[in-house]
């Protein structure tokens, strides 16, 4: 009798403990929470924490536990252990963050190892997601808008010179080879090539934008990462004249980042940019983001393209853990997300079952003055665009061989 | 350890010396604790690596700093010449046995040592030290520009070293063999090390730190044996970026950079320069508390290891061990003549 | 004339730089010269400065000048509070105790910033008539940069009238020389030096705000930037003022000037031009023969 009752228990409690896991699911996070990066993993933070928040019912009965880890710099080394622990010590069931590319790259082969599905939420070096097989981006890659705005500022803005500026890293590097690539592919010319310093520091960007003004080129497509980098170099553009000059300022979506916009003020007037998210867009779910954002976290504050890449990445954590009802194994996990489809903020996007890279929408944005803000108003729209570096197999971005 | 020779061995300045030299009871047990962590801490091993290779820094830094008096901002030169020696020589599919490797990036960052060393160990103080953090500057923009060999920003990934002694594999999830492989490299490296600042040699330099014109006064070579000393120093500072590229299969900008330069200071300083195991108090001290504050407080963590650099400067002199060394002197006064 | 042209704003644009450079590094200089002080922690004044004027701007409405001046007295007071309580206890330990001390105050001064405003740029609005284009005569150029330029010019008469005409400064002068000897002469060092460090907090505060423009202002500021501070220092000579002045003029137009004709050299430049510079003159362009 006493033998049976204990048994009856073991059972149970063992049940139990198996179904209390099950609805548990851990997923590790690592981003610069100090250092240079602390403001960009403070917006992906708050983009993964507000769709917990906003769907709470979709998300049950299970439940999301985040467990973060500082990865401090790009170094790399802060980050592989960062994964490894979080990998070993933590058992997490999903790892997602990685602000910085090279964090990416030396994760890797550790993400390979370890057999969980990785989810990237900012980094965009192009082919990251090649040196993985449990890789999967919700942000973007640096060809998405690098080729989509070479393609318009030909077509759309007819423009036939240009000028590109880029900050020397390996982002700044896709981007211009994705612009030049697109841009003199439609018939345009990129006239001079500026190194603009490294990512570690804002360089006073007076004398690149001399040499940019000097070469009168129709355009002047900047690169530069998102954040302080962004606010000197619209500063500069407008200090230098460039505008009357005849020189239209143009770039991916980093150099008009929300969080950085306001400030900015007038001189933001007149910038065209590529990007898959601003937080003017106009659709249903991005009013619905930006009004609870701006509720959660102050009404100065606005979500940006880093926040929507956090607040994706957890939806696409939420539909694996739906799928996989709660064991989420990574094979299987990938396969569910072939096949995922998202009306997200930036509107409609999905997983390349092939290269495991987001498809979404671009929009070609002009900057306005609105009711006393600086407005970003929607001039043109390419549907469903892919990772044109990955299409087109370039350099690193060719599959790897297996 | 008891000196039964005769002839010169019996010269004071002998005794005194082979005393200095002589093990002390206490010395084993850094290195007991660091063969226990092994068998205590199997899931911390990636950080345990990371932690002892940044020991073997230490004291690479130890001898030019503690003993020969060089304040250098600019040591990460050397480990990221060893460090991209390894990566570059594996990436290229040139060489990839790890144990021959360490003795590649030794020369290499050697040759560097010894090229900037007689260069610019003409200048001390402020000067030294920015010639020493532009020199690193230099050549961490050397490696960004020279893309096709060092992979510039994104560095070189996925490096195929061979398994140690052609049967251990590196597993990049359970760091076991780099842990031991690079406790064992440690060990070997702080023996060379020991045996060399308790020689004549290291003696000397300890006189150009104390008195540099005396030592002219002498006769002493001075810059000579100061470049010799920075020449070593480089080359266990390749090493441990030899190694540190190994045990990581990657390589990147960070390794040259000043962050690893001046983390690598202050571990130093705030474990006590001049005395050896400062390198692994420091080290301890410095990451243990970045890594678990970091953990617990991932946005505010820098304030509790800023106030622990605050009060180790404030209220020891020369860091922790200054503090270990002052109440064991209070503890038994007359214990050593 | 296109020549001309190119050549003025060539030098405008790397002087307005260089001002901003030496604004922040006088106090450097000067507290590194007179108290034989090895302190990290000037940048993070500037930094701490940088925010109080930020913050003055934005939670009480203050003036882009006004804003200045509060951030200068503020990050004195602050600093004179420092120095007092903690500074001076290290005074006669070794540089590498006051490394240690110095670099633990920026990491304190960097989170704390970090949890009470958070980790993003602060902005900081010019007013109106800073902003745009002035017409110069032979060409336009940015009205700030002009300024800067002016404020800068300024600043190094003014400090200069201070270090040579007044009684503080000659004594600030004969303790940078031999400090043992003005102490026996009867001048009260103490009060010297927590005068001086509070002045160069303050100036570094200034140079805070006015370089938010290029350099932008976030809590990592503090450390960002103290490699170019301590290159201006030591290029310039310790304890000189002038030698600071033009050795930030120096550095900022060559960089300027490089940047714009080979910008594929990227930041290499000033730190090639800085090891042969020291090489060269190992004391500085500027300093004492023996420091």
């Amino acid at each position: 009798m006493i033998k049976r009752i204990v048994a009856i228990t073991i059972t149970v409690l063992v049940l139990g403990i198996t179904a209390a896991h099950a609805q548990e699911v851990k997923v590790g996070v690592n981003l610069p929470y100090t250092g240079i990066g602390a403001e960009f993993a403070q917006l992906v933070d708050r983009g993964m924490e507000l769709y917990l928040k906003l769907n709470a019912d979709k998300v049950k009965p299970y439940k999301i536990t985040l467990i973060r880890r500082d990865v401090k710099d790009p170094s790399g080394a802060n980050a592989k252990i960062a994964v490894q622990e979080l990998l070993t010590q933590d058992n997490v069931d999903v790892l997602a963050g990685w602000i910085y590319s090279p964090n990416a790259i030396a994760s890797a082969p550790i993400v390979t190892a370890g057999k969980k599905l990785a989810v990237i939420m900012n980094a965009g070096t192009a082919h990251i997601t090649n040196l993985s097989p449990y890789y999967v981006r919700t942000s973007f890659s640096m060809w998405h808008a690098g080729y989509a705005l070479g393609e318009a500022s030909a077509k759309i803005l007819h423009a036939k010179t240009a000028v590109v500026g880029y900050t020397d890293f390996p982002p700044g590097k896709d981007s211009l080879a994705a612009f030049k690539r697109s841009f003199e592919a439609n018939g345009g010319k990129v006239v001079d090539e500026i190194p603009m310093g490294g990512a570690g520091a804002v360089p006073d960007f007076t004398p690149f934008f001399q040499r940019a003004k000097d070469k009168k080129p129709d355009l002047f497509f900047v690169f530069v990462p998102a954040g302080d980098h962004a606010a000197a170099v619209v500063k500069t553009y407008a200090a230098l004249g460039m505008r009357d000059a005849g020189i239209k300022l143009i770039g991916p979506g980093d150099i008009t980042q929300d969080t950085k916009l306001q400030a900015m003020g007038s001189a933001a007037v007149g910038l065209i940019t590529m990007h898959h998210y601003h937080a003017d867009l106009d659709n249903p779910e991005n009013k619905r983001f930006v009004e609870a954002w701006k509720k959660e976290y102050g009404a100065t504050s606005t979500p940006d393209f880093m926040a929507v890449g956090g607040y994706d990445g957890m939806a696409a954590i939420v539909h694996v853990t739906q799928a996989l009802k709660g064991k989420i194994e990574a094979d299987a996990a990938l396969e569910a997300l072939k096949s995922w489809k998202f009306a997200s903020p930036r509107g409609p996007i999905s997983i390349d079952p092939v290269t495991r890279d987001i498809v979404m929408n671009e929009y070609l944005s002009e900057a306005v003055m609105k009711d006393g803000r600086v407005f970003q108003k929607v001039i043109g729209k390419l549907d469903g665009v892919k990772d044109a570096c990955k299409e087109q197999k370039i350099g690193p971005c060719a599959p790897p061989a297996k | 350890m008891t000196l039964q020779a005769a002839g010169w061995f019996e010269h004071p300045a002998a005794v005194a010396l082979a005393r200095r030299h002589r093990l002390r009871a206490w010395e084993p047990i850094p290195w007991l604790l660091a063969v226990a962590f092994y068998f205590v801490f199997p899931k911390y091993l990636g950080f345990g690596t990371e932690l002892l290779i940044t020991v073997l820094f230490a004291i690479s830094l130890d001898l030019v700093l503690g003993y020969a008096g060089i304040v250098t901002l600019g040591h990460a030169a050397f480990f990221g010449a060893g460090a991209y020696t390894v990566g570059i020589l594996a990436k290229r599919a040139i060489w990839n046995e790890p144990m021959s490797g360490l003795v590649m990036a030794a020369l290499v960052a050697a040759l560097i040592g010894l090229g900037s060393g007689l260069v610019l160990l003409r200048t001390q103080g402020l000067t030294l030290l920015m010639l020493t953090l532009c020199t690193m500057a230099l050549l961490e923009e050397a490696a960004n520009l020279a893309h096709d060999y060092t992979g510039g920003f994104d560095g070189l990934d996925s490096l195929p070293i061979a398994p140690l002694l052609g049967t251990f594999e590196f597993n990049p999830l359970y760091p076991r063999t780099q842990y031991l492989y690079v406790l064992s490299v440690l060990f070997v490296c702080f023996i060379v090390v020991r045996t060399l600042v308790y020689s004549p040699f290291g003696q000397s330099l300890t006189g150009i730190r104390e008195n540099t014109l005396r030592m002219h006064a002498v006769g002493a070579p001075v810059r000579r044996r100061l470049v010799l000393c920075y020449t070593l120093s480089a080359a266990i500072a390749g090493v441990a970026g030899g190694i540190w590229a190994q045990a990581n299969a990657y390589v990147n900008l960070g390794t040259l950079g000043l962050d690893r330069a001046a983390t690598v200071l202050i571990i130093l300083v705030l474990g006590g320069y001049g005395r050896l195991y400062g390198a692994f108090v420091g080290a301890v001290a410095y990451m243990a508390l970045s890594h678990f504050l970091s953990k617990f407080y991932p946005t505010a963590w820098q304030l509790g290891l800023g106030l622990l650099l605050v009060v180790i400067a404030l209220f020891a002199r020369n860091g922790i061990l200054g503090i270990a060394e002052a109440a064991a002197r209070r503890l038994r006064p007359r214990a050593t003549p | 004339m296109i020549l001309g042209v190119d050549v003025a704003s060539m030098l405008l644009g790397g002087v307005a730089a260089g001002m901003v450079l030496f604004i922040v590094s006088v106090g450097l200089s000067v507290t590194m010269g007179l108290m034989g002080f090895v302190n990290l922690a000037h940048g993070g004044f500037a930094m701490l400065g940088g925010y109080a004027i930020a913050q003055a701007m934005k939670l009480w409405g203050l003036g882009f000048v006004a804003a200045l001046v509060f951030g200068f007295v503020v990050t004195a007071l602050v600093s004179a509070v420092l120095e007092r309580l903690l500074y001076s206890r290290l005074y006669r330990a070794s540089e590498l105790d006051q490394v240690l001390f110095t670099i633990g105050l920026v990491f304190m001064m960097i989170a704390s910033v970090t949890v009470l405003v958070g980790p993003e740029n602060q902005p900081l609005k010019l007013p109106p008539f800073l902003q745009g284009q002035l017409n110069l005569g032979i060409t336009h150029y940015r009205t700030y940069s002009v300024v800067l330029i002016v404020v800068g010019v300024v600043i190094v008469s003014g400090l200069w009238l201070g270090f040579e005409r007044t009684r503080t400064g000659a004594q600030i002068r004969a303790a940078v020389d031999n400090r043992r000897m003005a102490e026996s002469l009867g001048i009260n060092i103490g009060r010297l030096f927590t005068l001086t460090f509070a002045f160069g907090s303050g100036m570094a505060a200034l140079g805070g705000g006015l370089g938010a423009e290029f350099l932008g202002l976030d809590p990592q500021y503090a450390l960002k930037y103290l490699v170019y501070f301590l290159i201006v220092v030591a290029v310039g000579g310790l304890g000189r003022v002038t030698g600071v002045f033009y050795a930030a003029l120096l550095i900022g137009v060559l960089d300027f000037t490089l940047k714009k004709y080979m910008p594929q050299g990227g930041t290499a430049f000033i730190y090639a031009l800085t090891i042969l510079l020291l090489l060269w003159r190992p004391q500085g362009l500027f300093g004492a023969k023996t420091a």
